[in-house]
């Protein structure tokens, strides 16, 4: 077991608690950085698909894990960075550079003003209302066919920087360094924001509202700021989304691709960034892996291909419902209890990470 | 000038009159209590003065201004902290991280700055570290800075409600029922407490308390409240001795006035 001597509140404020937990970040990401000359193209191209539902994980996980605010509609902020980023460079000719900062701030104010209406809402009805607009964005899309080309979508141009050209089939290893950038630099926002007082704000709402506003935090403008940095970040997981998948329509970020963003945090595990990236392993590799397995198993039944229609996101909710039952934590709270086993080895307790039942609270006053 | 002062407040709810008419002041640097049964609308008047209700009628004045037109969240940065009668904390957070959001009234910085998290905001970090470290020190919370609330004692709850309230800075510090559900000597610690938080730290205490011998023990003055209305007002010793008092403690036919009415 480690034991961390503090010697300045720097030791609190500082990103890595020690210099081996630094060691092993920074491993991590040297790893990440090589990964292109380990691994194929394709593979290559399912990591970038990693990375940036992690992006778009990490924006709803600001606003449920952070601030404990649901949001099943946040599909729809990713089709306002993909259709912005796109709509910026070819309606106004901006350069990538430009047009996908852009797109996130378009995107964090679209947030904010669904947060102006909806942050009245709590919980259910909250979901209902996202939900709603998740639905709704799909039919402006339709409906804004001038712009958004509607049925027939938009066809994002190959990521411009600077004369180098980032395309998925052309040059898969560069924008997958691309966005592995841009998830760094997201990683690094994210975590200022856990040890910054924004975050504390976050928690402090999504803890209790009322002791909230009685150490001055002002609720509904806290809420209004976690929509906005929570669709910012999701709305440029969208713009690369979009990059991504070339071509685009409405039905790229409809209510599924919604409720897949919330069940993913919370099979990762709801409240931290490893969260994100373990949700968005499980949602890229899932469809790999029944693919994988379904000809493992036509050539070994000498059946052929089966196609059973359904299966993945029947394994998907299996998957969810078995999470919530025996892991609330998600995978990251298991891997928590993993770690935490052979730190103490043999002293771990089959109840340390019980929690305890809370006592009661005070009527709510508002 | 009182430091705060309630002038005939009255509140509903619906057809019950919880607050009934209810004047006092609260002068600086002073502990002033509130006792009085269940229901007397102790608790109201705490929720009225951090404006989580409205009033219906009458007015209350902090440092001679109408606190009325203020939202519940810019009453901490007027000077008045809170804690809750059943505890209030942030469940999935640190102690530490528990008072450094009562530090929030002091943040110079915005979300923005904070994202970036620039140096400003990394030295604002370390001066409210310290204003907070202060306030670890005088409530013994060492032990328990890293641990999560979600897993801490009902005494230790207790205090660290207080340390958040404490960190705010406060000039007028309202404690709901400190001493509730805590032992023997965690109830006298309390009552050194709130000594030094008057006399050391110069802070004004208004608190609703059952526990008589705490309330005797520490307050300046008292006022009894029953069914919404005030009944008597004054020192603990003449509070308890308050036939009214009495009355609405033990009913009209008791056996003695031997005012301990707890």
């Amino acid at each position: 077991m480690r034991i961390v001597f503090k010697t300045s509140y720097d030791a609190d404020i500082r990103l890595f608690k020690h210099n081996a937990q630094a060691f092993w970040y920074l491993l991590l990401f040297a790893i990440a950085i090589l990964l292109p000359f380990i691994v194929s193209e394709f593979l290559i191209g399912e990591a970038t698909l990693v990375l940036i539902w992690a992006i778009c994980g990490m924006g709803l996980m600001i606003l449920v894990g952070q601030t404990g605010q649901a949001s099943l509609g946040h599909a729809a902020f990713m089709a306002v960075g993909a259709y912005s980023n796109v709509i910026y460079q070819e309606n106004f000719s901006l350069p990538f550079v430009i047009s996908f900062p852009l797109s996130g701030l378009t995107a964090g104010v679209a947030g904010a003003l669904v947060a102006l209406p909806t942050t009245r809402l709590h919980g259910i009805y909250l979901a209902i209302a996202t939900l709603a607009i998740s639905v709704l964005t799909e039919d402006l899309i339709v409906i804004l066919e001038p712009i958004t080309g509607g049925i027939t979508g938009l066809f994002a141009p190959d990521v411009q920087i600077f004369g180098f050209t980032f395309n998925r089939y052309g040059n898969p290893v560069e924008l997958y360094w691309l966005v592995l950038g841009i998830t760094f630099i997201v990683v690094y926002a994210y975590r200022n924001i856990l040890r910054s007082p924004i975050g504390r704000a976050f928690a402090a709402v999504r803890d209790s509202e009322v002791s909230a506003k009685a150490m001055g935090v002002n609720v509904a403008r806290t809420k209004m700021v976690a929509f906005a940095v929570s669709c910012t970040i999701t709305g440029l997981g969208g713009a690369l989304m979009g990059h991504f998948a070339t071509v685009f329509t409405h039905e790229t970020f409809n209510l599924i691709i919604s409720i897949t963003l919330l069940l993913m945090i919370v099979v990762g595990g709801l409240g931290s960034i490893h969260g994100a990236f373990f949700g968005a392993i499980v949602v890229v590799l899932l469809p790999l892996l029944i693919s994988v397995s379904r000809d493992a198993i036509g050539a070994y039944t000498g059946s052929g291909s089966i196609t059973i229609p359904g299966l993945e996101s029947g394994i998907f909710g299996a998957l969810l419902i078995g999470f919530i039952l025996f892991e609330p934590m998600g995978i990251y709270g298991r891997w928590l209890k993993i770690r935490t086993y052979f730190e103490l080895f043999p002293f771990y307790r089959k109840d340390m990470f019980r929690r305890q039942k809370s006592y009661l609270k005070t009527e709510r006053t508002q | 000038m009182s430091l705060l002062e309630l002038k005939n407040v009255t509140l509903r709810f619906g057809g019950l009159v919880a607050v009934n008419d209810v004047s006092f002041n609260v002068e600086e640097g002073e502990v002033f209590a509130l006792v009085g049964p269940n229901g007397a609308g102790k608790s109201t008047i705490f929720n009225m003065i951090s404006r989580f209700y409205t009033p219906a009628e009458g007015d209350i004045y902090f440092e001679g201004k109408s606190i009325l037109d203020r939202e519940p969240h810019d009453i901490p940065s007027l000077g008045i902290a809170r804690t809750f009668q059943n505890i209030e904390l942030f469940e999935q957070a640190s102690v530490l991280q528990n008072l450094l959001v009562g530090r929030h009234t002091h943040r110079r910085s915005n979300f923005l700055t904070d994202i970036i998290f620039t140096p400003f905001v990394r030295n604002e970090e370390r001066a409210q570290r310290e204003a907070v470290e202060h306030v670890i020190d005088f409530l013994d919370l060492q032990p328990y800075r890293e641990k999560m609330i979600a897993g801490l004692p009902y005494g230790v709850r207790k205090v660290v409600e207080m340390g958040r309230a404490l960190a705010i800075k406060p000039k007028l510090l309202l404690l709901d029922e400190p001493a509730s559900g805590l032992s023997v000597e965690e109830t006298r610690d309390v009552a050194f407490w709130i000594e030094d938080i008057k006399k050391v730290m110069g802070i004004t205490v208004l608190m609703v308390e059952h526990d008589m011998h705490l309330v005797s023990a520490v307050s300046d003055r008292v006022m009894a409240l029953a069914d919404g209305r005030m009944l008597a007002i004054g020192s603990p010793q003449k509070v308890q001795n308050d036939p009214a008092v009495i009355e609405a403690y033990l009913g009209s036919d008791h056996m003695s006035g031997d005012g301990e009415a707890a």
